[in-house]
């Protein structure tokens, strides 16, 4: 982690290049922008100062050429800014498919991170450099937000639902992870450190977890008897869970949603509000106030592992699996 | 007319003396005096705060104060300057004081809602200084939820009720601007003939109209979930803590408007009358003026690029930010072409217009960055921030805020003020502003998160120069305290036109008569013509200054 002074934040992640080049253009449209603005009125404040000599002409009022002009070209230039912006912004929004999982709990003051293979960390995150990592962040009470600046990235946690994003380191080292939403007393202490390191060193440091952080949600899938239901010993009480993560499900009412996380928490926890079609006779009890932010989030890693998409041990990146 | 300014006449400051003659007053003038009191005594509270957390963050560890107490000053410091200070200070001190003298009126629309908007003002006020002293609130003058109506254990309820029942004031006044616009024009001054002042307090009015009430109905809603526990915002019971912030920064956008809007006025008022030119494109300024009341209302969203909105809704609210950036750049082509064969003089007034038009640029330009999605995801939440809204609100609408005041203080007061006193505290409020807010863009860009109290150490060097240039800032606003203060009995008079300005204010006495106009006045030109009488007012300006010396 830099300690000295410095002007510009390190660059660490894929965003921070794309994201510095369209800061630079802005900064060059702001320095030409307030350069021409400042000199004219320099200019026009000496040459027509109250008394000085030179010709004034008479008075115009307005000039609609010149006024068009100033109103469409700054139009234009700010356009292509915005496309440009909104470029990287959903590039930003939607992780690629092949991404590492790394689930994220906030509450004040404090980051708590699980990572699928099993390790658990707090205020600290480590991961491979050269390898896409989302984010999937809930908090347990008011707003934080997930801000590593090496890496321009930032989203808000919030509580209720979760929320994802994702990056790419692209430097080994320590860089700061930051509170960026104000969140009470300790709002500054919030802080701690991603640790970016090399594949090998990464998959060697995965090695001493002890179990996924699936099994850990079959454990509480077993535990909660979610299987006295969801089984195909239970019959046609409840659907199946197996594959269903990323599938599109059909609703009472007629309309189809995806499985995805946010889904699932409210399956589990507001079953009424979105009832599985053919399953509008038997209710599903809900498990609010039971369950903590973490056991759901394992049970969602364990959903994810019935559908073939949690990832095992195995599936942690190896030297040149997926690296760019 | 030097003559004239001498004799002892009544005006509306030596209409009587009593404390019941000022406390119940109906008149327009010396309602804006109260406020001016009032607001005052505001900003040095804010500006107490800012001053113990800026001598704070010298360091980074937490040293003078503890964290409680450091998110009390910041939500101390943002509460009181936009609700009690920004929010009224032009249009409640200059547009009150103005407005009814410069369309040629007696006074407003209903003085007697004027008087009450001022206690109400003034409850509100009450409300939040209680809670202040009773220990303080620590949520950001933000309020986001969950945190303010279920977690935050600080007086919550009283520092709302304050905000929220100082929102009546400012509608109260707005009512009272829009109807005396449009019913009590003097003979002969048509739209197009309106000052631009005018024209801003008009569309700040129409904002204010539009937007106060839903701040009102979201810190109901706040109360109603801290108080009896309805579930609106917090998920914990059912609530959606984004809908807080949809409905807050649909008032609070808008908000910067309110303050910006009526500094642009000002500022359109001092560069013609300093440049003794008409304003360049005085209906594209309007068209601006109005383009900006509306669009300010459909860009809220800008703030929540990171909150977890939808990615088209966060397109959307870019695009249409720089939407509203045009008119805002308009504005200061129009001023800058003003200047162009103007005879330029550079009195104080003068001095905080061009001020203000290199720090609203800045200002501006920044105002970008924030709109472009993805560079505002990573400053988002950071110094950058503060530094853009600081040069907007600060550099922007105070800077135009005490410029009007030295510009209309002959009016108000019948007297000048020192010049020299007046310029250096201009120049040290310049760079003092400077000093203190230009380092956080380059804070907010390394990423320090705004509302830190501690902070790692490789920010500190940038901070100390924000603290000292706080400093400077700091001299720089108490000095015209004191030679205001010491002008109301010792600087010479002013005489009714100081600055051989055209508008209408200028034509009456100073200070004027309780009723303003002794016959009202029929307008036959535009609004800035200095050009058919560019001669006579410059020798009135010398008189004036004659009389100085
Ligand atoms: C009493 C039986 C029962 C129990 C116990 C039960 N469920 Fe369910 N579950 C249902 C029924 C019935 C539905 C379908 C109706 C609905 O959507 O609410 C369902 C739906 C779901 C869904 C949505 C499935 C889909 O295909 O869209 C998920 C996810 C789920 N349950 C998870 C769980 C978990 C996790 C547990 C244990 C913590 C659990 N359930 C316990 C009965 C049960
Ligand atoms: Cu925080
Ligand atoms: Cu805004």
């Amino acid at each position: 982690m830099p300690s000295q002074f410095r002007f510009f934040p390190e660059q660490a992640s894929t965003f921070a290049s794309r994201i510095d080049l369209l800061y630079f253009v802005l900064l060059a449209i702001t320095v030409v922008m307030s350069v021409l603005i400042f000199v004219m009125i320099l200019f026009f404040m000496i040459r027509y100062r109250r008394g000085s000599k030179v010709i004034r002409g008479p008075q115009v009022g307005s000039n609609l050429r010149l006024e068009l002009l100033w109103s469409i070209i700054p139009l234009v230039i700010m356009m292509g800014i915005f496309a440009w912006g909104a470029d990287i912004y959903f590039d930003r929004s939607y992780p690629p498919a092949a991404a590492l999982d790394v689930y994220v709990v906030g509450k004040q003051w404090m980051w708590k991170l699980q990572h699928p293979q099993g390790k658990r960390e707090i205020n600290e995150l480590h991961v491979p450099r050269g390898y896409p990592v989302r984010l999937t962040m809930i908090s347990q009470d008011v707003i934080h937000s997930f801000y590593v600046p090496a890496f321009r990235m930032k989203q808000d946690v919030l509580p209720g639902r979760y929320t994802t994003t994702w990056f790419e380191a692209t430097k080994t080292g320590e860089f700061h992870l930051f509170c960026a939403e104000y969140c009470g007393t300790d709002h500054s202490r919030m802080k701690g450190r991603v640790i970016v390191m090399e594949p090998a060193e990464y998959q060697a440091w995965l090695q001493s977890s002890t179990g996924t952080f699936a099994s850990r949600g079959e454990q509480v899938f077993n535990d909660f008897r979610c299987g006295s239901c969801h089984s195909p010993e239970a019959g046609n009480r409840a659907p199946l869970l197996t594959g269903a993560f990323g599938r599109p499900v059909a609703l009472v009412g007629g309309q189809t949603i995806t499985f995805d996380e946010n889904y699932a928490r409210e399956s589990i926890l507001h079953p009424q509000a979105k009832i599985v079609a053919g399953f509008g006779e038997t209710a599903m009890p809900t498990f609010e106030g039971q369950l903590d932010e973490e056991q759901i989030l394992a049970l969602i890693d364990y959903l994810k592992s019935l559908s073939g998409q949690a990832a095992s041990p195995s599936a942690a990146p190896s030297a040149g699996s997926s690296a760019p | 007319m030097k003559m004239s300014a001498i004799e002892p006449r009544t005006d509306y400051l030596n209409a009587g003396y009593s404390v019941r003659s000022w406390l119940l007053t109906q008149d327009h003038k010396r309602i804006a005096l109260l406020y001016l009191l009032a607001i005052t005594c505001m900003f040095f509270i804010g500006g107490a705060a800012a001053v113990l957390f800026r001598l704070d963050l010298m360091t980074p560890d937490a040293d003078l104060v503890q964290s409680e107490t450091y998110n009390k000053l910041f939500t101390m410091h943002g509460v009181i300057m936009v609700f009690f200070f920004l929010i009224p200070s032009i249009p409640a001190v200059l547009g009150n004081f103005l407005l009814p003298l410069m369309i040629g009126a007696r006074d407003l629309a209903f003085p007697k809602l004027n008087l009450l908007s001022w206690y109400v003002f003034i409850a509100g006020g009450a409300f939040t200084i209680w809670a202040i002293v009773h220990g303080g609130v620590d949520t950001g003058w933000t309020f986001y939820t969950p945190y303010t109506s279920t977690y935050s254990n600080t007086h919550v309820m009283s520092t709302a009720l304050g905000v929220f029942i100082v929102g009546f004031s400012s509608i109260l006044t707005a009512l009272n601007f829009l109807v005396t616009i449009h019913t009590m024009r003097a003979p002969g001054l048509t739209w197009f003939r309106l000052p631009l002042f005018v024209w801003t307090m008009y569309a700040t009015s129409l904002v204010i109209m539009l937007g106060t009430p839903v701040l009102s109905i979201v810190i109901f809603l706040v109360a109603l979930e801290r108080g009896l526990g309805f579930g609106i915002f917090d998920p914990a019971l059912g609530g959606d803590p984004l809908l807080f912030q949809h409905l807050f920064w649909f008032y609070s956008h808008p908000a910067v408007y309110i303050m910006v809007l009526p500094a642009m006025g000002v500022i359109s008022e001092l560069v013609t009358c300093f440049a003794r030119k008409r304003v360049f494109g005085y209906h594209f300024i309007v068209l601006a003026s109005l383009g900006i009341a509306v669009l300010g209302f459909l860009v809220w969203g800008h703030h929540m690029f990171v909150s977890g909105q939808s990615v088209y809704a966060g397109m959307v609210f870019s695009i249409l930010s720089f939407l509203v950036a045009v008119p805002s750049a308009i504005k200061v082509f129009n001023w800058t072409a003003t200047l162009y064969g103007g005879q330029i003089g550079y009195e104080t007034p003068m001095l905080y217009a061009l001020g203000f038009v290199g720090l609203f640029t800045i200002g501006g330009l920044t105002g970008l960055f924030l709109a472009t999605t993805a560079v505002d995801v990573h400053v988002h939440d950071t110094y950058f921030v503060v530094a853009h809204f600081h040069y907007i609100m600060v550099g922007g609408a105070v800077m135009a805020y005490l410029g009007g005041i030295h510009y209309w203080w002959p009016k108000i007061t019948g007297r000048m003020y020192p010049e020299w006193w007046a310029r250096l505290s201009a120049l040290m409020i310049f760079v003092g502003f400077n000093l203190t807010f230009f380092p956080q863009f380059i804070l907010g860009y390394l990423g320090m998160p705004r509302r830190y109290h501690v902070y790692p150490e490789e920010f500190q060097m940038l901070n100390v120069l924000s603290s000292a240039g706080a400093s400077i800032l700091g001299v720089g606003y108490l000095l015209p305290m004191a030679y205001f203060t010491w002008s109301l009995w010792y600087s010479p008079l002013a005489g009714d036109n100081p600055w051989g300005a055209t508008g209408l204010e200028w034509q009456t006495t100073s200070p004027p008569p309780t009723e303003n106009f002794p016959v009202i006045p029929t307008v036959v030109t535009e609004p800035y013509d200095y050009e058919t009488n560019s001669d006579q007012t410059i020798t009135v300006r010398r008189q004036g200054e004659f009389a100085h010396e």
